[in-house]
């Protein structure tokens, strides 16, 4: 049983930067707008948020510098699609395709240091057995993020504003008639989805492995994306998803040590085999996804 | 301020002119990129720029390089334009690699090939194309799984599988235990069309299937069905037009075109199978796809565009000590002021206080 505590702790923190940014694309979403730049913003947000870590020695300070990033990326992907009217599909690829390149050549001088990782471990909590070492010896971060899921739950569901961004996404026309800035209201939100891309990618590249490779986000971004489908559009079952398939990561590093004698290749796919399984299961029930889906999703709003 | 005022009807004349603007809005972009990194602009663009086509040996490099891309710019746009977004040509190119790889190593005994071999084994390439674009089309169509995820998903699957194979079954014996195949055989590669260079008969394939490509979404009644449906699913629903026939033959053409590509690269340059067989044609294509506005034709013009930056990468790699990933930032740029251009098409800018 104690055994099992270590990968349990593992998953949740192979599963924090999905949820991080899955939770910010499902505030998007809400909000009517897809962007399918995450893996870009995420990627450039891990190279940024290293550097910086690396030039002040400060984890925190590349937090910060990682979701600046991530909110810098996002206000430029809302410049196009949200004033200029671009198709947000396109504008998402440009922008993945573009921090792809704009990583890798930030990152140049970068590759091959790493950060030292410290050991967290929450006071007295992490004492007791099994729980402890599963649950109270993470980042901060991690408890953010869990923070941050509940934050959303709130926002989402008991306030008023979080009313107004599910009514701009589900009918952006009605809301602006109701006098609501549809644009503003999603350059909001946007800007908060980049943050919270942004944190997910200096994780990556600050708490997860604690250094910079080219390409290192792998297609989380995407997993992240797939991730919001998945939930339905909600945030509890974002978290419950990022665990899973945190869990599933994990599972490919430790099969050989259990013993089992598969190629590591064909472990590695497993994250992104269990999400095209996972996309199947959730989308054979069309209505289901018709349902929970904000209305206006990928649709442009010009109120002139 | 500046204001945008929407045209009563699109300009045609914009919607010629917007890609023309975003190169040059690119290239403006590029010289302030080349200054922001100290290096002098001029100098910067035209290593970028003119020196891949100074001489025959430039051009017939950058040639190398618009063959894959123009290939898979023409299934793309034939997808894209029946709103079928494929985001995951470049594992269809990876699969079509080891497909048309692992078939030439099977016949390639060291002799024989010839031209039905070599056709043999494009074909082969083709298959596992169509074999991987026929997944998404399948989860697509039967179970309506989002076809931009599950493409992408298999793109990083297609690598994995890629990877697995040459450091396991396709491995060269004799290689020192470098994950690469062995390498094909005078017979197996493709012939080279121009005297001491590398452009090779991948470019004669792709122009043919640009024209090709053209026939079919201009000339045939398959291809129109194919675009109302893309264009007006409700009217093509009215007419009987199938979603799911323009889903499958979209698919699956792209996937066959990515495929050659991939073949075309073993056969061509590389000449054996390695871990790495594509610098992201596939998705470098969409760029291509979209600057030629998903026209068969358009996409020669726009093909070679990024074929010039591929090799103005590496060129300001060696000369300018770049790193080569400014390819990708040029690629990304370019798109992003082709989508930016194309608001002209709709909307007239003009002052108002």
């Amino acid at each position: 049983m104690e055994a099992i505590a270590p990968l349990i702790a593992a998953s949740i923190n192979a599963g924090t930067p999905l949820m991080l940014a899955a939770l910010g694309l499902l505030i998007n979403e809400k909000s009517g707008v897809v962007n399918l730049g995450a893996e870009g913003m995420m990627l450039v947000a891990a190279v940024i948020g290293f550097a910086v870590a690396v030039n002040t020695d400060s984890v925190a300070v590349g937090f910060v510098a990682g979701a600046a990033a991530g909110m810098l990326m996002a206000a430029f992907f809302s410049l196009l699609t949200v004033w200029l009217g671009t198709n947000q599909y396109a504008t998402g690829l440009a922008l993945s395709l573009f921090g792809g390149g704009a990583s890798a050549y930030i990152g140049i001088n970068y590759v091959g240091r790493s950060l030292e990782n410290p050991k967290f471990a929450v006071p007295l909590l992490s004492d007791i057995p099994f729980i402890g070492t599963a649950l109270f010896r993470q980042h901060p971060m991690v408890y953010l993020s869990l923070l941050l899921c509940g934050g959303i739950i709130w926002f989402l569901y008991r306030s008023r504003a979080g009313l107004v961004l599910r009514a701009v996404g589900e009918s952006p026309s009605s809301a602006h008639a109701l006098g609501y800035s549809v644009r503003r209201i999603r350059l909001a939100a946007l800007l908060f989805g980049g943050a919270c891309c942004g944190l997910a990618g200096a994780f990556l590249s600050l708490v997860y492995t604690p250094l910079w490779v080219e390409g290192m986000v792998a297609g989380r971004g995407w997993i992240a994306l797939a991730l919001t489908t998945f939930a339905t559009w909600r945030p509890a079952r974002v978290l419950i998803g990022a665990y899973l398939f945190g869990g599933v990561t994990i599972m490919t590093f430790h099969a050989q040590g259990l013993g089992v004698s598969i190629d590591s290749q064909l472990l590695s796919m497993l994250p992104y085999l269990a999400t095209i399984v996972v996309l199947v299961l959730i989308s054979t029930n069309a209505n289901w996804i018709k349902l929970n889906m904000p209305a206006s999703l990928g649709k442009n709003f010009n109120p002139n | 301020m500046l204001k945008m005022e929407k045209r009563p009807s699109p300009s045609v004349a914009m919607s010629w002119l917007s890609p023309v603007f975003a190169v040059l809005l690119t290239v403006i972009c590029g010289a302030i990129l080349f200054v922001a990194l100290g290096k002098n602009p001029v100098t910067g663009l035209s290593v970028f720029l003119l020196e891949p086509i100074k001489d025959l040996q430039g051009w017939s490099e950058v040639g190398v390089k618009v063959a894959p891309l123009l290939l898979i710019a023409v299934g793309l746009s034939i997808c894209f334009r029946s709103n079928v977004f494929n985001i995951g040509a470049e594992g269809q190119l990876v699969v079509g690699a080891i497909a048309g790889g692992a078939a030439g190593l099977y016949f390639d005994q060291g002799e024989g090939g010839g031209a039905l071999m070599i056709a043999v084994v494009l074909l082969a390439g083709m298959a596992g194309g169509m074999a991987w674009a026929s997944i998404t089309a399948f989860l697509r169509d039967r179970f309506n799984a989002n076809e931009i995820l599950v493409s992408l998903m298999l793109v990083y699957v297609a690598q994995l599988l890629l990877s697995l194979l040459v450091h396991g079954p396709l491995r060269d014996p004799e290689g020192f235990n470098f994950p690469q195949s062995r390498m094909l055989s005078e017979g197996f590669l493709l012939p080279i069309i121009l005297d001491q260079t590398r452009l090779h008969f991948g470019i004669v394939m792709a122009l043919l299937a640009s024209s090709l490509g053209w026939v079919f979404l201009s000339r045939s009644f398959a291809g129109y069905r194919l675009q109302v449906g893309g264009m007006a699913p409700a009217a093509a629903r009215y007419a009987g037009f199938s979603s799911r026939k323009a889903l499958w033959t979209s698919m699956l053409l792209c996937g066959a075109l990515a495929g050659l590509a991939g073949t075309a690269e073993v056969l061509g340059p590389i000449g054996q199978l390695t871990p790495t067989v594509s610098p992201g044609y596939g998705f470098a294509a969409i760029i291509v796809a979209y600057v030629g506005r998903l026209h068969p034709i358009g996409v020669v013009f726009s093909s070679f565009i990024m074929a010039l930056f591929y090799i103005g990468g590496e060129l300001s790699q060696s000369r300018l000590g770049m790193p080569n990933a400014i390819t990708g930032v040029f690629q990304g740029i370019l798109l992003f002021s082709l989508l930016a251009c194309d608001v002209l098409i709709h909307y007239k800018l003009s002052w108002r206080k």
